[in-house]
């Protein structure tokens, strides 16, 4: 079974999303690096669910809900994106530490 | 009706006798409906109140006129032959055998409460629509007022301890938003969040009371709980005095008894419809409330913790008694005055006197509300709340004064008005049960509220005007709730006056008796006239003094005090001529006696006068001024300033960069899965 080599891609894709979204200043370049962390969950989902072969599916399952909630979320995240662009000119996260003591 | 079991009540010989549980048929059945209206009334003037004429006012004086129409038919019904009832659903259930429920309780004691409530609280909210007129969110104002009828209903129609919690904490919060309701000013703020918070310490007590009462019985049920008390149950026993005490810790700070009494006075920042509904006539009486509810308790089971009470009691009835001598708010006069008579309630219903506590309650309400609706319109009116700018509104506004010179007298306790015969039933009890020490102090202190209720009147409506402006009398809508108060503050006292019963409605000792085990608290056969004669003295003697000192005020009315004293010159001339005509030396010996009656007036009994008003003062001035604001305020302030050191300390973690949190977040997860991996 081709599970080795899945289990690397999600890790890998995994740790170029934790880089991304602690090194890029863009809001929406963030907003791309959670995706790829979710997306690599996703792979290790259904590499598991091919390999163990369980009666309900719940590999594909649980992958069609990361799914739904990364569409959710990235819905949610960019409106709110776009609010604070218009309001502040920028989508640079390091301009928005308003939200401190 | 539902899960109750069949009882019987013995209430006093000759009243009514034995009450089967499950009267009172349709009223009693359907008075939930009490329980339920106000929050109505309070989500529809949420969502419609700014579109109404009166902003939503008209919404929360039609809830409770439908639930004073209730509560009438009930109490009418408990005078008449005794109502006892109990409906309550199944909420949820922990384990196999503790049970929470919703419901509601009609017997003796909660139908008066019920009555109370609603007639206090109605006239109240007749009179804020007058008061509030014009003001700031008004809508907002009868949404909270509302929701806090709808929580101190449900506080008292509580057939267990949850529920009775859930309107405690409901009644708080309403308090809350309304001592707080003029939030531009900061001082407003802080003294709701004094109010709430000084509650929060007292709750911990009522909760852990709960716990332990409720968990040792297997119940939180009031009528289980009394009957448990009732037939001394082990289980019960063992746990009675600690739980009592928890109880009564949470009852100090709702009840704003001594040391826990400090947010009462600062609550005066709310309109004063919020101080007299609230801070005098019912909210803060939940504790006296909570006590009698427990009463079986506290007869059967924890009487070591009387003592305690008692001295409690008494030191607040006094000690914070005197504090009112010496403000000049008249807001804060009469705050001082609840707690203190806060501190008789208590002080009764922990010696053993159940009827002679809520008497007291019942009278105190009606007064005390007509007190603060009295000093509400004379705020209205010199837009101040500080007796040294008033004086001489009698005239101006004759309705107010008529009404608040009632309600002084009831609260000073002077025959017949209601005040006298609930006041002179708490000496009686305390008599009976042996605190004489107590029974003196309080006697010292029906003094002291003469004393300064006398004071009040006269800086306020005697004397010349010194505000600003013209003061002119309230408006109708405003007088009426006045008259309203006033006739029961006459009248309600000879409800329970000893040893008679009114032809087929008995008395107040029978109506409140109506409760699923017999009370058992002390009840005078007949009045003591000799006890009821020094307390008389004692107030009489507290309004004449506080007449004396405060109708003169020293420095505006030089010209009055000259005519004032020689007032008294006349009379005594009189007496004197009477003597020397039998005599025969008319004319002769006159002028040196008056001279020397007017001397002994001017410096001798003027200088005693002095002397004590002058010791009371100074006596008032050190409880306030060390005790008070030093000893009890730095308890709390500092416990505030360590609070607040801390969050000043733990908020600089909050750098609000949103990649360090995260940072934090994958190193901790990280962490986790090196533990992970080690471990497994």
């Amino acid at each position: 079974m081709l599970l080795n080599q899945f289990l690397v891609l999600g890790a890998a894709l995994f740790a170029f999303g934790v880089y991304g979204l602690l090194v890029r200043r863009n809001v929406v370049l963030i907003l791309l690096s959670v995706e790829l962390m979710l997306n690599a969950v996703n792979i290790n989902l259904i590499a598991f669910e091919s390999y163990l072969v369980s009666a309900q599916a719940v590999g594909q399952v649980f992958a069609i809900f990361v799914i739904t909630v990364a569409a959710a979320e990235v819905g949610i995240g960019l409106a709110i994106v776009l609010m604070i662009f218009r309001n502040r000119k920028s989508a640079n996260v390091d301009d928005l530490s308003l939200m401190r003591w | 009706m539902v899960g109750m079991r069949a009882l019987v009540i013995a209430a006093e010989e000759g009243g009514h006798g034995a009450v089967e549980a499950g009267t009172g048929g349709f009223w009693a059945d359907t008075a939930g409906i009490m329980l339920v209206l106000p929050f109505v009334a309070f989500l529809l003037i949420l969502a419609f109140g700014k579109r109404l004429k009166y902003k939503g006012g008209e919404l929360a004086v039609g809830a409770l006129a439908i639930n004073l129409l209730w509560a009438t038919v009930l109490f009418v019904l408990n005078m008449t032959g005794g109502v006892l009832d109990q409906t309550t659903f199944e909420i949820a259930r922990i384990g196999s055998d503790l049970v929470f429920e919703l419901g509601w309780v009609v017997d003796g004691l909660s139908i008066m409460m019920y009555f109370l409530v609603n007639f206090v609280g109605l006239l109240v909210f007749i009179y804020a629509l007058g008061y509030m007129e014009g003001d700031v969110r008004v809508d907002w104002f009868f949404a909270a007022f509302s929701l806090f009828a709808g929580a101190m209903l449900v506080l008292v129609g509580a057939p267990n301890l949850i529920q009775m919690i859930i309107g405690w904490e409901g009644v708080g919060l309403a308090s809350y938003f309304l001592i707080g309701f003029y939030w531009e000013d900061l001082d407003n703020v802080r003294a709701g969040n004094k109010a709430f918070m000084t509650n929060k310490v007292a709750d911990v007590g009522l909760i852990l009371g709960t716990i332990l009462v409720g968990v040792a019985i297997g119940s939180f049920d009031f009528s289980e709980l009394s009957i448990a008390a009732a037939e001394h149950a082990e289980a019960l026993g063992a746990v009675a005095v600690a739980g009592g005490l928890l109880l009564f810790f949470g009852a100090m700070g709702k009840s704003a008894q001594f040391p826990l009494h400090i947010w009462l006075p600062d609550a005066m920042a709310g309109p004063t419809p919020v101080s007299a509904l609230m801070h005098a006539a019912t909210m803060v009486t939940a504790g006296i409330y909570l006590m009698a509810r427990v009463f079986p308790l506290f007869q059967n089971l924890a009487q070591d913790t009387r003592g305690l009470m008692v001295v409690i009691g008494a030191i607040t009835l006094f000690a914070i008694g005197l504090l009112a001598l010496v403000a000049d708010d008249i807001k804060k006069v009469l705050a001082y005055s609840t707690v203190s008579q806060l501190g008789y309630m208590m002080t009764a219903v922990a010696a053993g006197g159940y009827t002679a506590g809520l008497f007291h309650l019942f009278t105190h309400a009606f007064f005390k509300a007509l007190l603060f609706l009295g000093a509400g319109a004379v705020i209205h009116a010199v837009h101040s709340n500080n007796m040294s700018d008033m004086g001489g509104l009698r005239k101006e506004m004759p309705t107010t004064y008529w009404t608040f010179v009632v309600g002084s007298l009831a609260l000073a306790g002077i025959i017949p008005l209601a005040g006298f015969w609930s006041k002179d039933e708490i000496l009686a009890t305390l008599g009976h049960e042996g605190y004489t020490a107590v029974m003196w102090i309080a006697i010292a202190g029906a003094f002291v509220t003469a004393f300064y209720m006398a004071r009040a009147v006269a800086l306020t409506f005697h004397g010349t005007y010194k505000g600003e402006g013209h003061p002119h009398e309230a408006p109708r809508v405003m007088t009426a709730p006045l008259v309203g108060l006033a006739i029961p503050s006459i009248f309600v006292g000879i409800l329970n006056i000893p040893g008679v019963d009114w032809p087929g409605i008995g008395n107040f000792t029978e109506w409140l008796g109506v409760r699923v085990v017999p009370m058992g608290d002390y009840h005078p056969e007949g009045i003591d006239w000799s006890l009821a004669a020094i307390g008389l003295v004692a107030a009489g003697a507290g309004l004449a003094l506080g007449w004396l000192i405060f109708s003169r005020d020293r420095a505006t009315q030089k010209a009055r005090d000259r005519f004032e004293v020689p007032a008294l010159y006349p009379l005594l001339r009189q007496k004197y001529f009477i003597d020397h005509a039998a005599l025969g030396v008319v004319g002769a010996t006159t002028g040196p006696i008056a001279r020397f009656i007017d001397w002994t007036n001017t410096y001798i009994i003027d200088g005693i006068i002095n002397l004590v008003g002058g010791v009371v003062k100074a006596l008032g001035e050190f409880v306030y001024g060390t005790i008070d604001q030093r000893a009890v305020d730095g308890v709390f302030n500092g416990l505030s300033a360590v609070t607040d050191g801390a969050g000043s300390a733990v908020r600089r973690l909050q750098t609000g960069r949103v990649q360090q949190y995260a940072a934090g977040f994958v190193a901790g997860a990280l962490i986790l899965v090196v533990v992970f991996v080690l471990i497994v």
